[in-house]
């Protein structure tokens, strides 16, 4: 293992995030409190409680998830795509490097530039919203487990774009409305029985609740078949990368 | 001498059946600095590209220091350094780290010793704290060539190194290359220019349309390919010339006051001293003579157009 190799590649893309600390950091975590402020306390305060907690508090799993989701996705796509726009990897495919080091990381900095906006994230809410985590663990792990799978998927788009329009078209036209509409901002039996099933096949769903119920104990979905959906996108997005990055599609002629 | 790198039967064709490379075969001696010349799309940056291990190869072997390219990928990539034909650098980083971060990607322990050295030795540590952006085209060839160096490796390959380089920096790279050479370092160069190759290489290989044309040593394959010409400056001009003189290659330059004979310099007979004398019993008066040697650029031109 060139464990060198992947310190190199870790600690240049955790650079690109400390030299683009604005768009990183700052971008996220004002947006993400913006909506606090909007729905958790003023808009919030005139909701009835949802399971059992304020509207405001209600918000922050999914939020949170709203956030990682995009920003891993992001991170990992545009840390591999822009060198491959720039022409610069080509010190990456010539040096004695794995593809397996590769991934390990692009995709170990991405998760974690994620993983810190998280966190601050979570942090800034308790500012606004009253803030409870009843497994905390969980929440961890079900934290660090979004980012590494979304991260690994966010890989994938940056291997398989071209240009910089497929790079944005599934974060923005894929992700971001089933973040919206997988129970994010509400309880999937809020709505009309028709869209209740239909809700269903959004993955999505399964992880907000997730996240939800390692906050408050209570969600939509059972918490097993959330892990076991995380999980099984998971291992889809390392089969789907292994086989991509195997052939060199994209990268290699 | 021993080969460092060898090349047996190598073949590419891409995705669009563009054939690239048609069964190449060539061995590299190892502290040599070979130049690989061809006109654009001959297959040089394919070939280079290959043996990095950035393009696939379609069929072929390639052995770096006796280690297969594609099996031992670990152990060939750690001995090559590679100097791409683009200014393909992140623009926003600091030269230092970003050669520093080359040094990582070989498997080498962080060592600013020596990225100091390689950043003096190119007249880059003044910039050493400069964002690459804000560095000159010269300037950003040199990083290229720091980064390529950072893991010390035995064999170097420079695509197109002179590429919008001026003069002087093209002399001061072209003495960069020769004190490589002298430390122990393999160069392999592609050049458009062939007074580079003329220059700096101790044998050239031309390539056209993914063949191999012709590997030799620089000065032999200018001695065994060149044409020489033997130029007669006369004191009054001819008209026509003397019938005696039909059997020679001679061409009436000038006005009748020069003619020109093409000769094979290598051959045992030129022919200089019976047209000295033929012309003498023809009645031409000589008023000056010279010679020229055809260049490396013309045996390119001619072998490309044969192709």
């Amino acid at each position: 293992m060139n464990f060198y190799a992947i310190r190199a590649i870790y600690f240049h893309e955790m650079d690109r995030m400390r030299r683009t600390i604005g768009q990183s950091i700052l971008s996220p975590v004002i947006s993400t409190s913006l909506y606090f402020i909007v729905f958790g306390s003023v808009i919030g305060s005139m909701i009835p409680e949802l399971d059992g907690v304020s509207y405001g508090s209600f918000i922050v799993p999914g939020l949170l998830m709203l956030t990682l989701l995009t920003q891993s996705i992001s991170n990992s796509a545009f840390g591999i795509f822009f060198p491959k726009f720039t022409g610069s990897i080509y010190e990456v495919l010539a040096a004695p490097v794995s593809s397996l080091e590769i991934i390990i990381g692009f995709v170990g900095a991405s998760a974690s530039k994620s993983l810190i906006v998280g966190i601050i994230i979570l942090f800034t809410a308790s500012f606004f919203v009253e803030l409870q985590i009843q497994y905390p663990l969980l929440m961890l792990f079900l934290l660090i487990l979004t980012c590494l799978t979304f991260s690994l998927f966010g890989f994938l788009i940056g291997l398989l774009s071209n240009n910089f329009e497929q790079l944005q078209v599934v974060p923005l036209i894929i992700i971001t409305p089933l973040v919206f509409l997988g129970g994010s901002l509400y309880t999937i039996e809020m709505l009309p029985e028709f869209w209740q099933k239909v809700s269903y096949f959004n993955p999505v769903v399964y992880l907000i609740n997730g996240m939800r119920w390692s906050f408050y104990g209570a969600s939509d979905i059972n918490i097993f078949i959330s892990v076991v959906s995380l999980v099984g996108f998971l291992v889809a997005c390392i089969v789907g990368v292994a086989i991509v990055i195997s052939k060199g599609y994209g990268i290699k002629n | 001498m021993q080969n460092i790198v060898s090349i047996k039967k190598l073949s590419k064709i891409y995705d669009n059946n563009f054939q690239a490379l048609n069964n190449i075969t060539l061995d590299i001696k190892k502290n040599e600095i070979i130049a690989l010349l061809g006109p654009n799309g001959a297959g040089k940056t394919t070939m280079i590209s290959i043996i990095c291990g950035i393009v696939i190869p379609t069929s072929g072997s390639v052995t770096v220091d006796n280690f297969d390219i594609i099996k031992d990928y670990r152990r060939t990539r750690s001995r090559i350094g590679l100097v791409p034909q683009e200014l393909s650098l992140e623009q926003f980083e600091y030269v230092f780290n970003n050669v520093s971060y080359t040094r990582g990607l070989y498997g080498k322990a962080p060592n600013p010793s020596l990225i100091e050295k390689i950043l003096k030795d190119l007249s880059l540590w003044d910039k050493r704290n400069s964002r690459i952006n804000e560095l000159s085209g010269g300037m950003k060839r040199r990083v290229l060539i720091a980064k390529a160096l950072s893991h010390e490796p035995s064999v170097l390959f420079l695509d197109e190194p002179s590429a919008g380089v001026d003069v002087e920096l093209r002399q001061e790279m072209w003495q960069v290359i020769k004190d490589l050479r002298n430390s122990g370092v393999t160069i392999i160069l592609t050049t458009h220019y062939i007074e580079e190759a003329e220059a700096i290489a101790d044998r050239v290989a031309v390539i056209n349309k993914g063949e191999l044309l012709v590997v030799d040593n620089t000065s032999d394959l200018v001695r065994s390919m060149g044409q020489k010409t033997l130029l007669i400056e006369l004191q009054e001009a001819v008209q026509a010339l003397p019938t005696k003189l039909g059997s020679y290659n001679l061409t009436v330059l000038n006005n009748g006051l020069s003619i020109s004979y093409n000769y094979d310099s290598s051959s045992k007979q030129t022919g200089i001293t019976s047209l000295l004398q033929d012309m003498k019993e023809a009645g031409l008066k000589l008023k000056d003579l010279k010679t020229e040697q055809s260049s490396l650029e013309n045996i390119f031109v001619e072998l490309v157009r044969e192709n």
